[in-house]
């Protein structure tokens, strides 16, 4: 029983952190902090969302694909996000903050 | 419940498909493409078809988008305007057709009937007698391997043409074979994206080798396995250039095993027709019907898989050795 | 009449006709490819709604369970998305061959090229 209603609080909490993430994505002014909105709410979401699934599912071998899942994710979803700013700041896009002050960009590094 | 989940996803595809006719620009619609692919992958889901969904969600949200993006390096990511006359038509022509069409499904069965013609013919005897027939949970696999085996022949063929008409389009002249080496040009490198791929490209392949041997009792089969291989070893050839990649496989391996695959189905098949049986019956290989019919499909899906596995990567080292030839 | 009974079947029409027009209305030739995808990933959903039974449960043989869907659909779409992104692939390498002999891949250009000959 408590079982079940953590996994439901789990369920919710990712859902909202999701929701968030989205509404981030859609309303941040530049790239890097877009990337920030959805890259550091989506782990922890899905990471949410799939612990609420394996305290829902009760035998052994979904149990163990979840987990895997969960490693894969833990893996691939900071990995993206770093690609994805790093290939924007390699491209020249320079966040709006540095834009907007009129500062002329930094080189980028490793150029 | 389900109903919301399945209005939901296709209207998310919809909003898809028409954010791809606003946006400008190819690399945009490219990122779409992927996105629709991912939800179709999703939306296969809910409809049961886990098997469909695998195939989608590795071809439509990754290599698919891969290749269209390799294209658009080549021939530049700028879309033209169409001009204003163009668009009158063909608006008129798409929204004529398509009243007609949605007329047209009135007269189908309502979405999700049981006994809708289309499930009355062959597919309560796929249902109720493979697993005594066939002996693998699976029923999927069991019509695509047995059942129906001289289709998947077939499509296995088609996709082995193909590989070949993308060698024979993208050949450089008095290059073949020669692999391209780009020593020289600077690559630019990402050391975190280098080390973690380089942790999961194993496990890729070894995931990829669990779906093709996995696939009677499970999702999955040859075409999933032979399409997620591809994506391992791609992932590697994108990371570290096409020579150390041409270095691990070979492009003349690649194609002798794409052959390979289509011969070894063939073959399985023939095998039968040499003990005065039909084509593709697999009773000849053991006196149990259960078991020959396990050899058969593993053979079968072995070839399947092979076949698009290498089919894959040839086009992916005929691709990048052309851009690698361009960039020069 | 319960619309829910038909919303698949619209969709995979808008979704074709949305398709539809990006072919024919685009010049770019990497862009109708793309309407071809949309076009024919249309064409799947429509295969793959019709196999759909209410209740039922994925068609891998389990116990217990009596209502599957229709696994004949998901065997050719199974091997029709394979067949079809090996076949774009030779859509693709062709559109390639044509910027190198034109140096463009919209359609209005090349045409006017041709005409000029």
């Amino acid at each position: 029983m408590v079982l079940h209603w953590l996994s439901e609080a789990c369920l919710l909490a990712g859902s909202f952190l999701l929701l968030t993430g989205a509404l981030g994505f859609l309303r941040f002014p530049d790239i890097y902090a877009r990337i920030h909105a959805c890259g550091v709410t989506e782990t922890l979401a899905t990471s949410l969302i799939l612990v609420a699934l394996l305290l829902k599912s009760e035998a052994a071998l979904p149990q163990v694909k979840l987990l895997f899942i969960l490693l894969f994710l833990m893996f691939s979803g900071p990995t993206a996000s770093h690609a994805l700013a790093k290939a924007a700041w390699q491209g020249g896009v320079r966040p709006r903050a540095t834009r907007d002050a009129g500062e002329r960009p930094a080189s980028p590094a490793g150029r | 419940m389900e109903l919301l989940v399945d209005i939901a996803l296709l209207s998310m595809l919809v909003a898809t498909a028409v954010s791809l006719i606003l946006v400008r620009g190819l690399v945009a619609s490219i990122m779409l493409t992927s996105i629709y692919g991912l939800l179709s992958a999703s939306f296969f889901v809910t409809m049961d078809a886990v098997d469909v969904a695998f195939t989608e969600a590795a071809v439509g949200a990754g290599v698919s988008p891969l290749l269209l993006l390799m294209t658009v390096a080549l021939v530049g990511r700028v879309e033209q305007q169409p001009r204003k006359r163009h668009i009158a038509f063909p608006l008129l022509l798409v929204t004529v057709t398509g009243v007609l069409l949605i007329v047209g499904t009135l007269d189908m069965p309502p979405f999700g009937s049981a006994d809708a013609p289309a499930l009355q013919h062959v597919a309560p005897r796929y249902l109720q007698q493979s697993g005594e027939e066939i002996g693998i949970p699976n029923v999927v696999t069991s019509v695509l391997a047995s059942y129906r085996a001289y289709d998947t022949l077939g499509e296995v063929l088609v996709i082995f043409t193909a590989g070949i008409a993308v060698i024979l389009v993208l050949m450089l002249p008095g290059r073949r074979g020669s692999v391209p080496d780009d020593a020289g040009r600077q690559r630019p490198r990402n050391v975190v994206v280098n080390v973690v791929s380089k942790i999961l490209i194993p496990f890729m392949l070894l995931f990829a080798l669990y779906v093709q041997f996995h696939g009677e009792y499970g999702p999955g089969g040859g075409f999933q396995a032979g399409v997620i291989f591809a994506s391992g070893i791609i992932l590697y050839g994108l990371l570290y250039g096409l020579p150390s990649v041409c270095r691990v496989i070979p492009p003349p391996v690649v194609e002798a095993l794409a052959a390979l695959g289509v011969l070894l189905y063939a073959l399985t098949g023939v095998l039968a027709l040499l003990d005065g049986r039909p084509f593709l019956d697999y009773s000849v290989l053991a006196t149990d019907p259960v078991t020959a019919q396990y050899l058969g499909i593993t053979a079968i899906e072995l070839g399947v898989g092979v076949t698009v596995a290498s089919v894959i990567i040839t086009i992916f080292y005929a691709f990048a050795a052309h851009l690698s030839e361009a960039q020069r | 009449m319960d619309i829910a009974s038909y919303f698949n079947y619209w969709i995979v029409i808008v979704l074709m006709m949305l398709g539809f027009y990006i072919v024919i209305a685009r010049g770019n030739l990497v862009k109708k490819l793309i309407g071809l995808n949309i076009f024919q990933t249309s064409v799947f959903i429509l295969y793959i709604s019709a196999g759909k039974v209410s209740d039922g449960a994925a068609p891998i043989l389990t116990e217990g369970v009596s209502v599957y869907s229709n696994p004949l659909p998901h065997v050719l779409i199974l091997t029709a998305i394979v067949v079809g992104i090996a076949t774009t692939a030779v859509g693709l390498a062709l559109v390639a061959r044509i910027h190198e002999a034109y140096g463009t891949v919209e359609e209005s250009q090349i045409l006017e090229q041709d005409n000029a000959c």
